[in-house]
């Protein structure tokens, strides 16, 4: 799905996006000549239907995670029912507080979580995961609801 | 109305490529399983016929004569094979690209939905509104068993065996996840109506030119646990889908309680009480595959 600009016939670019978590997804665009923005908001049920398909619309910034599907969709998936191992080397640190964001994540997710934050982190040369770097990620990364 | 650009006029850069991401999976799939030798599924269409214990114990003969053997439990909303197998529940490992299997009896490799519930009453519920999950629980399902498949660390593998849930078209999205499927055992009793029924997996399965290795004739009789004789469990009318639809009968087990109890309790029959008469035909029926896949009789 893309959007144009009839006036300008630009193509207009997405600048903002917002998932409050309960279901509901925003996605904010602008045109690159004439400046006019729209949003376009989808329902709970457009936005399930489209995660249930496992692809990522706007195309995928990350590597696939092992059972991607089933961690992000499974709501009865078990609290300690995935052990991810330990870090891979190059991983960046984490401070603290980071890191007690990231426990409140939940147990079936949060391997996968961390390895997203990790390699994100890892690809633009930081080398310690703070709440401002996990911050400028979720954004990134369109991890914002679900306590992610 | 003013004329204006369509979705292939512009820059592919800028798209989602959706299907780039769907080839990307069936891709990552290919490559799991290329050290997969054979793989087969088990499936009836009809529920309550013992489909699920003739897969687990025929994982489990295969695998105590040394074949690698894995097994998935395609069955994501009534998972058993974990169970049947006595895998421990212990949390999986996630490695780089891939979970690693739990394991059963005599080394079988498991995957199932089972093992990753939050308990053993926990059903399979996905994010979104329950109510109209109707709408798309069928892609997820599918999404979830490919998964199973192509994110699990199967490692070398003689065979991978799946477990189909009941429902006659449960082969339908197998067959489109795995395009050289090697084959379907087809599990029935020897009454009417479930012949009925498993018919339909039969024609369903010809239709996308999956080979039928044969069926298996479930609970054909009744093994007394006091004296060991066989008596009928179903009355007869003489027919069988070996007469009536040419398709090769594999074995015929006869239920016996003893049996039905060890493997429900995660020791599979065929190692657990060998002699019985049910872990005989469970035997034959190991022999009878591997005659199919190995071109030889074993």
């Amino acid at each position: 799905m893309k959007f144009l600009c009839v006036e300008c016939d630009a193509q207009m670019e997405s600048f903002d996006k917002g998932a409050p978590g309960d279901g509901t997804l925003a996605l904010m665009f602008r045109c690159p000549e004439c400046h006019r923005q729209i949003a376009m908001l989808t329902n709970p049920q457009e936005t399930q239907m489209v995660s249930s398909l496992c692809v990522h619309i706007g195309g995928r910034t990350t590597a696939e995670q092992p059972f991607e599907a089933v961690r992000t969709q499974l709501e009865t998936g078990g609290e300690s029912a995935l052990k991810d191992v330990a870090a891979k080397e190059g991983d960046p640190a984490w401070t603290e507080d980071a890191e007690e964001r990231l426990q409140r994540t939940p147990g079936f997710v949060r391997g996968m979580v961390r390895r997203l934050y990790c390699d994100w982190a890892r690809d633009r040369g930081i080398d310690e995961v703070t709440l401002e770097v996990m911050d400028s990620a979720k954004a990134d990364l369109g991890l914002e609801g679900g306590g992610m | 109305m003013k004329k204006v650009r369509t979705y292939y006029d512009l820059p592919a850069g800028t798209r989602s490529d959706i299907a780039g991401q769907l080839a990307a999976q069936v891709e990552r799939l290919r490559r799991r399983l290329e050290s997969v030798r054979h793989t087969f599924a088990v499936l009836s269409g009809k529920g309550g016929v013992g489909k699920s214990l003739v897969t687990a114990n025929l994982a489990a003969a295969l695998a105590d004569r040394g074949f690698a053997v894995g097994v998935v439990d395609a069955d994501l909303n009534g998972p058993s094979m974990a169970k049947l197998l006595g895998a421990g529940r212990e949390p999986l490992e996630v490695v780089e690209d891939a979970v690693r299997p739990a394991l059963g009896a005599a080394g079988v490799k498991v995957m199932s939905m089972d093992l990753l519930l939050e308990g053993e009453e926990a059903p399979v519920n996905w994010t979104g509104p329950l109510q109209e999950s109707f709408i798309w629980r069928g892609t997820l399902e599918a999404n979830a068993l490919r998964e199973f498949l192509s994110d699990t660390e199967w490692g070398e593998l003689d065979y991978l065996i799946l477990d189909l849930p009941p429902g006659t078209d449960r082969v339908i999205p197998v067959h489109g996840l795995l395009a050289d499927l090697g084959g379907v055992v087809l599990v029935t009793l020897p009454s009417e109506l479930s012949r009925f029924i498993v018919s339909k997996s039969l024609t369903m399965s010809r239709e996308l030119g999956i080979p039928v290795i044969g069926y298996v004739e479930n609970m054909s009789g009744y093994v007394c646990p006091n004296c060991e004789r066989v008596g009928p469990l179903f009355e007869s009318d003489g027919s069988s889908f070996e007469l009536e639809k040419g398709v090769p009968q594999l074995a015929e087990i006869p239920f016996d309680p003893i049996f039905g109890r060890e493997t429900e309790s995660g020791r599979p029959g065929v190692l657990a009480c060998p002699e019985s008469r049910s872990a005989r035909a469970l035997q034959a029926l190991a022999d009878r595959v591997l005659t199919h896949f190995e071109g030889k009789s074993p």
